[in-house]
């Protein structure tokens, strides 16, 4: 039986890992690779870094944190941020990377998701996607949360996936850094629309919010959070064993 | 010494990186003569069978490691370097795979109910079938990370484990000295660095 995943994501710039409430006022936290430790030995299933570097100088540092970080945590990493070309993956593949993420990428380049399906595998291509309500309609924003593109989300997620998107991370702009729980209409949604695994993201608040996710939605491959687990509101060992009493299946450690 | 084959499919900073956390050499390499002198070789492959089959047995590197396997050399296959070991795919087209051992890769859709999502992808749990010394330090029930669209078929004789996705999926095979696994040992934690552990205390014949 597969199991639920449940990933932390680590924001990372100028070598240190930061998170936003609402993508705003960023406040540092700690070291990725040790938090990546940390995680990883406490049951964590999957870890995405999201490089929100802006000068190339940073861009190096956040190459070389994740090399140190795949030398040492041996579960599966996933990368985002500033991932524009092909050229972006081979950069975060190298430096041992598993997948990688596009979001704004994909706007700005259409073809990038089928161009890096093509020379990667689709199971390497993940599509992030950005969703707020906007006059009642799910709509995609850009540039992490500040541009309305105008996009119907359901649509676009549907277009990536048949381009070659192997998985889906669907991050709810109304429900991100809410903690009122995710965004079960939204990924309802989106589950209905594809077949590929979605990571519902965006909310979580409580460990009886993984719980609602993953019994109202089924279908939900994993949930995905940030600042909860960095601030110990929420212990990954906690909230598995939960989630194990709730009879939803999870990767227990030995 | 242990040769990781590089043929120029998939990333193979994590498997060496791996090796080392364990305390076990690792060469990344596509020599000749460093695969011949190493005391075990990995074959790893990410991507699709027909394009890796072309490049190993286009380099050479194919009739290499059939030779070395044949002189009783422990040789492990990663992933889709698991299903190169095999006879042939049927990953789009039909494609000779390195025929250590027999059987068939086939599409997981053959077997797997329609509502189940392909690729069978996250951690699943082995279901140990057979004694084996890649499963020395393995305990049934533990979990692996799996990513994969094709499955090795028609292979009883040679599974050791397998991994119950609608349907059991090979995981984990044996062919005397030819091992191979499904899942991903360098991404599958504590449970991913015992079985390379295993593999590196395995002895060859010669």
């Amino acid at each position: 039986m597969i199991t639920k995943r449940i990933i932390p994501c680590l924001d990372v710039r100028d070598g240190r890992v930061v998170k936003g409430v609402n993508f705003e006022g960023l406040r540092d936290i700690s070291s990725p690779v040790e938090l990546a430790k940390f995680y990883s030995m406490c049951g964590a299933d999957e870890l995405v870094f999201y490089d929100i570097t802006a000068s190339s100088d940073g861009r190096k540092i956040f190459t070389d944190i994740l090399r140190e970080t795949a030398s040492k945590v041996f579960i599966p990493l996933t990368v985002g941020g500033g991932i524009n070309t092909v050229e972006d993956f081979d950069r975060v593949l190298k430096c041992g990377a598993d997948k990688v993420s596009v979001n704004s990428g994909a706007i700005k380049d259409p073809s990038l998701i089928c161009k890096a399906a093509k020379l990667y595998g689709d199971q390497c291509v993940v599509l992030s996607v950005d969703v707020k309500r906007v006059d009642g309609k799910f709509t995609v924003f850009a540039k992490g949360g500040r541009e309305n593109t105008g996009i119907e989300a359901i649509t676009w997620i549907k277009n990536c996936v048949n381009n070659g998107a192997g998985e889906v991370v669907v991050n709810s702009i109304d429900t991100d850094g809410v903690k009122g729980g995710f965004d079960l209409e939204m990924l309802n949604e989106v589950c209905n629309a594809v077949s590929v695994p979605v990571i519902a993201s965006g909310g979580a608040g409580k460990i009886e919010d993984f719980i609602t996710l993953f019994k109202e939605i089924p279908n939900v491959d994993a949930g995905l959070a940030a600042s909860i687990f960095h601030f110990v509101e929420v212990k990954i060992a906690d909230l598995k064993e939960e989630m194990a009493k709730a009879n939803i299946p999870v990767r227990s450690l030995v | 010494m242990i040769a990781i084959i590089d043929y120029g499919v998939g990333n193979l900073f994590s498997l060496k990186s791996s090796f080392s956390a364990i305390g076990a050499k690792a060469l990344v390499t596509s020599d000749k003569a460093e695969i011949e002198n190493a005391d075990k070789i990995i074959l790893p492959g990410v991507g699709a069978f027909g394009d890796a089959s072309n490049k190993l047995f286009g380099s050479g590197l194919g009739e290499i490691l059939i030779n070395e396997a044949n002189k009783g050399k422990p040789i492990m296959g990663i992933c889709l370097g698991m299903q190169l070991l095999f006879d042939k795919s049927f990953e789009y087209g039909e494609h000779k795979g390195l025929g250590l051992i027999h059987g068939n890769i086939k599409p997981i859709a053959d077997v797997i109910p329609k509502d189940f999502k392909i690729p069978h992808i996250g951690w699943n749990a082995l279901e140990l079938k057979k004694d084996s010394p890649i499963n020395k330090y393995v305990n049934n029930g533990d979990f692996v990370y799996f990513v994969h669209s094709f499955y090795a078929a028609d292979c009883d004789e040679f599974t050791v484990a397998t991994a119950e996705y609608g349907a059991p999926l090979t995981a984990t095979v044996q062919n005397k000295n030819v091992f191979g696994c499904q899942f991903h040992p360098e991404k599958s934690g504590e449970t991913g660095l015992k079985i390379l552990r295993a593999f590196t205390e395995i002895k060859g014949a010669d």
